[in-house]
């Protein structure tokens, strides 16, 4: 299979920090990669260099074979073919469900309104929203809101979507319904990096697991590997924190 | 004291009165189209990052917020048509120069307020909504047309409607100059007739009734298009 992402030796720093450490990594088609790690380790910022909201100050990404951060390489072009999930959805306000669906079909692929209405509406069928087609996103829950905002992505008609911490915003009782329209894209045969803490869907979904750590992927590894013998001790901590927080119901004094 | 209504109703005074009211409506519409235009410009001016251009933004908006806007039309019909070339100058002449020059500085004055008043706006959505329409694949341009400018105008509509309303009393400054709008029409009038009390009521109460359908206009808008909440 050939690769959907490929990462040699990105570096970035935010002044003396160097938030991303000489990562190098690939990601094949149809592939799903669980990102996970501690707050701060550089996954969020990872993702984010994949299709170039933040810039990088040394080594290359490709997405599709294309050079993302090369010089002078037209973004949008780029960036229309990566789908974007948000941990805070970022639905446009003003916007409905099917309008959001709607705006890039409509403005960057060059699709008609009638042709980009009935790709909008198909595909929030499929994110279970049919009924909530017309609606504003202030009318719909978080769980809503997020599967309008894939559905969004999906319009893109890419063959990548990067997920930043799609659930971590949403209440309990929403984050099934949001897993679940991700479990079927994987299904479906999507490739798609997921920054997530959801480990049962790691568990269940991922080809491979990348646990990062101080800017670096630390372990690359299949899910059964990673969940029963981690081999990095940063890994096996984060397991046991994640899996079985300590002190959870006492305080600390 | 003898208010004769029926004074204002003659076939001498009505039509000159009409007259007066719709070269002010006609002002006011034209100078507000451009003046949106170019505030529109302005604010897209602004978002380019470059130094000298926000510079000369900021010097536009300055210059039209601290000269008082008498002088500014005053600069347009008596400064302007100097250093205009010969051949322009006489193919401005042939029409309304007094009208064009003070839409013209109208226009500008308010450009400089509306494009404040829509920054101000822009500023209240997320920078969260730029990465967002960003990563559908909108360029730059695209996702402050199609994504912040509809926002920001939303939370701009009241402040932009008193400025409206600014623009609509401004266009009786254009007297100054010649244009006959209402104001100089009414002045007009009651220097040929001396019923002063009759002509200026007649002014006040045609601007307080256009000023209350320029509000109930606004009134509409926001309802129509209330500000998006973020869920």
């Amino acid at each position: 299979m050939p690769d959907m992402i490929d990462l040699q030796h990105v570096n970035k720093w935010y002044g003396q920090y160097h938030a991303l450490n000489d990562v190098t990594n690939q990601v094949k088609k149809g592939e799903v990669v669980v990102v996970c790690g501690p707050s701060g380790s550089g996954k969020s910022t990872m993702i984010r260099t994949l299709n170039r909201l933040e810039p990088i100050q040394g080594g290359r990404i490709f997405v599709n074979g294309e050079d993302i951060h090369a010089v002078g390489r037209d973004i949008n072009v780029l960036r229309a073919g990566i789908g974007f999930v948000f941990q805070q959805f970022n639905l446009f306000p003003h916007l409905s469900a099917r309008e959001n669906v709607m705006l890039s079909p409509l403005k960057v692929a060059g699709m008609t309104k009638a042709e980009a209405s009935e790709l909008a509406a198909g595909l929030l069928e499929k994110v279970g929203l049919g009924h909530r087609i017309d609606s504003m996103p202030a009318q719909l829950s978080g769980g809503q809101q997020q599967r309008v905002a894939i559905a969004r992505a999906l319009a893109q008609k890419s063959p990548l979507i990067l997920f930043d911490e799609p659930t971590s915003a949403l209440d309990p009782e929403m984050v099934g319904e949001v897993l679940s329209v991700m479990k079927q894209l994987a299904a479906e045969g999507m490739t798609m990096v997921v920054v997530t803490h959801e480990m049962g869907f790691a568990q269940e979904v991922a080809d491979r697991i990348w646990f990062m750590d101080a800017g670096q992927i630390l372990e690359d590894s299949l899910p059964a590997e990673f969940f029963s013998n981690p081999q990095h001790p940063r890994a096996r901590k984060f397991l046991s924190d994640v899996l079985e927080p300590r002190g959870a119901a006492t305080l600390p004094y | 004291m003898d208010f004769q209504l029926s004074f204002l109703l003659s076939a001498d005074v009505l039509p000159l009165l009409f007259k007066g009211m719709a070269t002010t409506v006609r002002l006011f519409a034209c100078a507000w189209v451009l003046g949106m235009l170019v505030a529109l410009l302005l604010v897209g001016l602004r978002a380019v990052p470059w130094r000298w251009l926000d510079w000369l933004v900021a010097v536009f908006v300055e210059y039209h917020r601290n000269v008082p806007t008498v002088v500014q039309i005053m600069v347009w019909y008596f400064g302007m048509p100097e250093i205009l070339p010969r051949d322009i100058k006489l193919w401005i002449n042939r029409g309304d120069t007094e009208f064009l020059f003070a839409m013209i500085a109208l226009a500008l004055n308010a450009s400089a307020f509306f494009a404040e008043d829509i920054r101000s706006g822009m500023r209240t959505v997320p920078h969260t909504q730029l990465e967002a329409a960003r990563s559908i694949g909108l360029s730059a341009f695209g996702a402050l047309w199609h994504v912040i400018l509809p926002q920001a105008l939303r939370i701009s509509v009241p402040p932009l409607i008193n400025r409206a309303l600014i623009l609509f009393k401004d266009t009786s400054l254009a007297m100054a100059i010649g244009v006959v709008e209402m104001t100089y029409q009414t002045k007009a009038i009651e220097n040929l007739t001396f019923r002063s009390m009759e002509v200026f009521v007649a002014a006040t109460l045609f601007y307080l009734v256009a000023s209350l359908v320029l509000m109930a206009l606004g009134a509409w808008f926001n309802q129509r298009f209330p500000p998006a909440h973020k869920g």
